[in-house]
């Protein structure tokens, strides 16, 4: 059995490591690619942070003060951007690098090289889209949605965003084929796919969403790049084409990437959720069930984002019935994971802290999204504050609040040290705090038609901005404060005892020493 | 063991780079897709002529103002309606000239695309006859005139008063794949 690491994944087990960057650059292990990735989504999440407080200095008054419009759009622009494909979707390959190998028993990820590639496609990504900021004409600045007309007509920025998207496309499409690889050919043995954990199984569907829908998101900036520079016609209406046409296609991409967000959040929370409720996840089966139906109900649903772009009604009502249908799977996991707690002996540490918040302010936002599901509701509230705070209330109370949580969770098995439980508290506190200032004020703005992506407002909107400006900047400073828990934890952390969480049963805190070690399961755990 | 688990690694690599292959096709063919779907659904057919209806009725107690626009964008050539704007009845078939001339000394070919307000004008317009539905081509210095015919069908809702067809010609440029289908 010894020869079980052997070769396989073209590089020694040994323990001699290249030093210094040169060990970071050339690492093919699955441990080191994790913590870059998990560097490299938080320091993308400060960059788009900043850009959000920018937004939100602009927007603590009516009138222009900090940003001009153009700047303004930019930022908004850019936020997205880098929220989306810079900060979460890397953090959770980042998770999944470090916790898939660990869960299932196996070495390593299948394609060690390859993995290493997808990392360090992201930095120059990142490069190209930061410093579109400061090419003439300046950064992309039609919403990161990049709709035609707009972003076929911008500058050089947007040919650089073009660029960005086509390597996050590649990284995250390789990651994916990795991942898919890894769970399906390198569990341990007896490990069944319903004995795996369930941040494995969202892990594996989300991965098969990637592979299915970014080969589409790379086709259209495709088409977009061409209708750009080679005379193609496929959004421009003079020539034949049809901008709406682009809204279909990206948000046929578009929507199974907010599922491709949040089904992992999922499985760290189902993860969080049992361990410090001392007890199994409640209807495992129908878990795994319900995360596949999320996945394939969320291929057919992307018009909704489009209801006032021009749809008879007949597809009004086909998508707006099929968005509301998955509230229903969700719906199975929310009871759930209530069901696992109910008479669990639960204790409060900040992982379940964060995980409970994620359940309670997820909640809000998928009611939220139910409502603007609902086609004459929609009509209303499209392109107002509303529905910039139902995504936020997903995106950053659910995806943010989930990583959070899976880092707090995992980080005594990844350093061998515990965090400060205090502040951890602190951090989880006052994130909720600020998050909810910041914004549930959003929703009432949007009610009264506030529109989002513009610098200046009517006088009626300007206490809750302000409102929500306070707490963006709480809620910014305060993500300062988990950097410092991380960090202080890295260094000087109390050594964490073998298992922390006496609830936890998953095979990296059962089967492996803590700090996880450089080189793990060479010989498989067999799992009963 | 190592070799097989190795290879069958490569196995499900190479078949997942084979379904990414696929769905980037897949990405290019919802265009063709799309337009035909459009076209067998009547969704988007502001290009293609509307059918007479023979039970046709005229709405005399009520009546439409409808205002003519014409606008170039990028290409060499003037471009106005005959008339700026008429009054009809709901259900009365008009005919309303516009004229082109090519101001340069090259044959310019030319595409009109329509515009309307309201909106939902394109669910009462029906136009029988245009010269939007085909490319235009015009000589160094031609000017031609061109018809649209048209009727606004009665079942318009009574508190529109006024309606503006609106038509922009862009130029198509020869062998820059933009031809219209």
């Amino acid at each position: 059995m010894a020869a079980v690491h052997g070769d396989a994944h073209g590089h020694g087990h040994d323990d001699h490591h290249p030093s210094g960057i040169m060990r970071w650059i050339t690492t093919t292990n699955h441990k080191d690619i994790g913590t870059m990735y998990l560097w490299f989504s938080f320091a993308m999440f400060l960059t788009g942070g900043t850009l959000a407080l920018g937004i939100r200095a602009e927007l603590f008054q009516p009138g222009i003060q900090i940003l001009q419009p153009e700047l303004f759009n930019q930022f908004t622009t850019l936020h997205g951007l880098i929220m989306v494909f810079g900060a979460i979707m890397p953090a959770f390959v980042g998770f999944a690098n470090w916790q898939v190998p660990l869960m299932i028993g196996a070495p390593d990820m299948a394609f060690a090289r390859m993995n290493n590639w997808s990392f360090w496609l992201l930095p120059v990504a990142a490069t190209l889209l930061v410093s579109s900021f400061f090419v003439p004409g300046g950064a992309a600045a039609g919403g990161w949605t990049f709709y035609p007309p707009l972003s076929t007509q911008g500058g050089l920025g947007v040919d650089l965003m073009i660029f960005a998207v086509h390597i996050l496309g590649a990284s995250s499409i390789m990651g994916s084929i990795n991942i898919i690889t890894t769970i399906l050919n390198m569990r341990a043995p007896g490990m069944t796919l319903m004995k795996m954990p369930m941040f494995v199984w969202t892990w594996l569907i989300t991965a098969y969403l990637l592979v299915l829908v970014m080969p589409v998101l790379a086709g259209v900036v495709t088409m977009l790049l061409t209708d750009r520079h080679f005379g193609t016609s496929f959004f421009n209406a003079a020539g034949g084409g049809d901008p709406v046409m682009f809204q279909h296609i990206f948000w046929f991409f578009g929507h199974p990437e907010v599922y491709i967000m949040i089904l992992p959040s999922f499985g760290i929370v189902s993860e969080v959720i049992p361990t410090f409720s001392r007890k199994p996840l409640f209807g495992y089966a129908s878990m795994v069930y319900a995360t596949a139906s999320i996945a394939i109900l969320s291929c057919v649903v992307w018009a909704h984002h489009m209801f006032t772009a021009g749809m008879p009604t007949v597809g009004q009502l086909f998508f707006m019935y099929a968005t509301m249908l998955i509230a229903v799977p969700t719906g199975v996991k929310v009871f759930n994971w209530t069901a696992t707690m109910w008479q669990g002996s639960m204790s409060f540490e900040t992982p379940m802290l964060f995980a409970i918040g994620f359940i309670f302010l997820f909640v809000i936002g998928g009611f939220s999204g139910v409502i603007c599901a609902i086609v004459p509701i929609d009509i209303q509230v499209q392109d107002t504050y509303y529905v910039i705070a139902h995504f936020h209330y997903v995106l950053v109370s659910g995806s943010l609040f989930a990583l959070f949580a899976g880092a707090y969770y995992w980080i005594p098995k990844w350093t061998g040290r515990m965090y400060n439980e205090t502040l951890g508290k602190w951090h989880f506190w006052l994130s909720m705090f600020f998050f909810n200032l910041t914004f549930f004020v959003q929703h009432f703005l949007g009610l009264a038609g506030m529109p989002r992506r513009i610098p200046d407002y009517n006088l009626q909107f300007a206490d809750f901005n302000m409102v929500s400006s306070i707490g963006a900047f709480g809620f910014g400073l305060t993500q300062l404060l988990f950097l410092y828990v991380m960090i202080s934890c890295i260094r000087s952390g109390e050594k964490a005892p073998q298992n922390p969480w006496d609830g936890a049963t998953t095979l990296e805190w059962t089967h492996l020493p803590t700090p996880a070690p450089y080189h793990s399961f060479e010989k498989p755990p067999v799992v009963k | 063991m190592v070799n097989r688990t190795s290879s069958a690694n490569v196995l499900m690599m190479k078949k997942l780079l084979v379904f990414t292959l696929i769905m980037f096709v897949f990405g290019y063919a919802l265009v063709p897709f799309y337009e035909k779907f459009c076209e067998v659904t009547g969704i988007n057919n502001l290009l293609k002529p509307d059918v007479q209806v023979k039970d046709n009725w005229v709405d005399e107690q009520r009546w439409i103002t409808v205002e003519f626009d014409a606008n170039t964008r990028d290409l060499p050539w003037s471009f106005k309606p005959l008339q700026s704007s008429a009054r009809i009845h709901p259900g009365q078939t008009i005919e309303v000239m516009y004229e082109i001339t090519n101001n340069s000394d090259r044959e310019v070919t030319g595409q009109a695309i329509p515009s309307y307000s309201p909106r939902f004008l394109d669910k009462h317009l029906k136009k029988f006859e245009c010269f939007c539905f085909t490319k235009q081509i015009l000589k160094p210095h031609e000017t031609k005139q061109m018809p649209v015919q048209f009727v606004i069908e009665p079942g318009i809702p009574t508190d529109i008063q006024t309606v503006t067809i609106s038509y922009t010609f862009f130029e198509l440029l020869p062998g820059a794949g933009n031809t219209k289908k």
